[in-house]
């Protein structure tokens, strides 16, 4: 399979762009593997890169249900930015960050990072306090925030409603320069083509639909509906759908499922320039290099594996961003829609390993997980070669339930992105 | 988008009702000999099935009532609304003197 160069462009066009090689094989499912990865999202095909690239174990299938990216990689609002309050929450968006910064190069593929700059309003005397207070402690934890005026803003934004008499009046707000947006598809795509080249099998359109389990409980093989595949390792990247594999082998999560929408406006000339965040009303947008304006906002608040996202939200959502940029009031939205998000009670992911010998978990990472694939990827392929946790992943294990060693980004972050 | 039959004020939307978890919880005995794990599961651990769920919801910004319904997560069909009646103690390890 090919290099992207200068060269490969300039041949592509000399053949009409009609002879590109295929990204990816579409290989048969081998009897066995090494590894068994469990969900073609971006964190079950990055796991595949780094099992390949950095520990050498090249023996491993990807297999998802439906197309590669279809979960919530393909449907989220593509925020990337690592302004969380816990040191252990810095060190592993921060890592993802990192890695993200270098990512086309790594995988020679575009995945189009704008470090555009993430903001987030502080629309309360309290918010003010509390966002002055978080920026202090991630400038501790080396990461890039900073607190910045309404006079700023202005600058930075000059279609935000900044009015002294708005409903929840800005009084400022803080600011991650290295925040932006990433193409989602991108990600899921580049990930899978690094990962064919290095030898993993992805297999699509095959559903795992059960474990084989040895005498001693231990993972022997899954069941899926293209027959059973022996392996002895198998990491489960599934997202919304979590909780519905652990039944399948027989244990529960501290995980519940919910709908998380999104939206975008017909496209139109560069508007907002950085990733807007409100904490008051829950809602965010950015601008796509199309030039539509990507909306998301709160969860519809109870369990749901339909990917559709009631209207009630929708309207809320809206009417949030209306409250940031009235301006915005007659754009037409064209596309709405849902993904199934896993919630942890501290709003934490896991990473680590579950109750079944073999059985390796990455999950929970609830409606901010894009921003995480790269670290999840990698802390999830650590254990699953080495059989012990990363050390950016030890405090995400799913033991921190029973210690009570929770690391409560719900009430620090407080946003579903 | 979910129109719930509450058994006191009809068929009413969605953004009037809150969520407020699943219905069958039990929790632990404050006896000592509760395990960490099994705090865990009563505070943490949840069934989230994909399908039928039970649960309880409250008419927020109608009757003020508890209920409990029987809903698919993935149809949203609403299967059975029901009152969610005192005798349904949810806490049926701790009694006070009213015995409830
Ligand atoms: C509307 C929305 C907006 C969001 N915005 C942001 C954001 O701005 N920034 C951010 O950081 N995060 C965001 N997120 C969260 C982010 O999208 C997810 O956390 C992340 O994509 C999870 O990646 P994943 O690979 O774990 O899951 P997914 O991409 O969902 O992949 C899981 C895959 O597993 C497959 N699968 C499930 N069951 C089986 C089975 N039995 N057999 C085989 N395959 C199976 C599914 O088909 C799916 O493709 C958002 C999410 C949503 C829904
Ligand atoms: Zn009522």
């Amino acid at each position: 399979m090919s290099k992207y160069s200068i060269f490969s462009l300039v041949k592509g066009a000399a053949d009409g762009h009609m002879k590109w090689p295929l990204m990816w094989r579409a290989p048969d499912l081998k009897p066995k593997y090494d590894v068994v990865i469990i969900g073609g999202g971006g964190h079950g095909l990055a796991t595949a890169y780094y099992l390949a690239k950095v520990y050498g174990i090249r023996n491993v299938a990807v297999i998802e249900k439906g197309w590669i990216g279809g979960g919530n990689t393909g449907r989220n609002t593509t925020i990337v930015r690592s302004n969380y309050y816990y040191p252990e929450s810095a060190a592993i968006y921060d890592f993802s960050l990192r890695l993200y910064e270098g990512l086309s190069q790594d995988l020679n593929f575009n995945i189009m990072l704008s470090q555009r700059g993430e903001l987030t309003l502080a629309q309360s005397p309290e918010a003010v306090e509390i966002q002055q207070r978080q920026v202090n402690a991630m400038r501790l934890n080396n990461i890039d925030a900073e607190y910045i005026t309404v006079a700023q803003l202005a600058q930075l934004e000059p279609l935000l409603n900044l009015s002294p008499n708005s409903r929840f009046p800005v009084l400022g707000g803080t600011l991650q320069r290295r925040g932006g947006t990433v193409r989602h598809d991108a990600v899921a795509w580049g990930y899978a083509r690094a990962a064919d080249r290095l030898g993993v099998d992805i297999i699509q359109n095959c559903e795992v639909t059960g474990f084989k389990r040895n005498s001693l409980g231990a993972i022997e093989g899954v069941e899926t509906t293209k027959g059973t595949v022996l392996t002895s390792k198998v990491g489960m990247a599934v997202a919304g759908h979590s909780s519905v594999l652990a039944a399948r082998a027989g244990f529960r999560l501290p995980v519940s499922s919910f709908a998380l929408q999104a939206m975008v406006t017909e496209p139109v000339k560069p508007t907002v320039n950085t990733v807007v965040s409100s904490l008051m009303t829950g809602v965010y947008i950015s601008q796509s290099d199309k030039g539509e304006l990507v909306i998301g906002g709160m969860l519809d608040r109870f369990p749901s594996y339909g990917q559709r996202g009631s209207f009630a939200t929708t309207e809320a959502v809206l009417a949030g961003i209306l409250e940031m940029f009235p301006c915005f009031s007659r754009l037409r939205i064209m596309r709405q829609w849902a993904g199934i998000v896993d919630y942890t009670h501290d709003s934490s992911p896991i990473i680590g390993p579950s109750p079944v010998p073999g059985l390796y978990l990455n999950c929970g990472w609830g409606g901010g997980g894009f921003k995480a694939i790269p670290a999840g990827g990698y802390c999830l392929a650590h254990i699953l070669a080495t059989g012990v946790s990363h050390a950016f992943a030890e405090p995400f294990s799913l033991d921190r339930f029973r210690t009570g060693a929770l690391i409560d980004e719900a009430a620090a972050a407080g946003i579903e992105h | 988008m979910h129109y719930i039959d509450c058994p006191w004020c009809g068929l009413r939307d969605e953004s009037e009702f809150s969520y407020g978890g699943p219905a069958d919880l039990i929790r632990p005995t404050l006896a000592d000999d509760v395990s960490d794990q099994e705090w865990a599961d009563y505070l943490f651990t949840r069934d989230n099935p994909c399908g039928e769920h039970h649960e309880r919801w409250v008419h927020t910004f109608g009757c003020g009532q508890w209920l409990r319904l029987v809903r698919d997560t993935l149809s949203h069909k609403i299967l059975r609304v029901d009152v969610l009646r005192k005798k349904q103690n949810i806490f049926p390890n701790i009694t006070d003197e009213r015995g409830i």
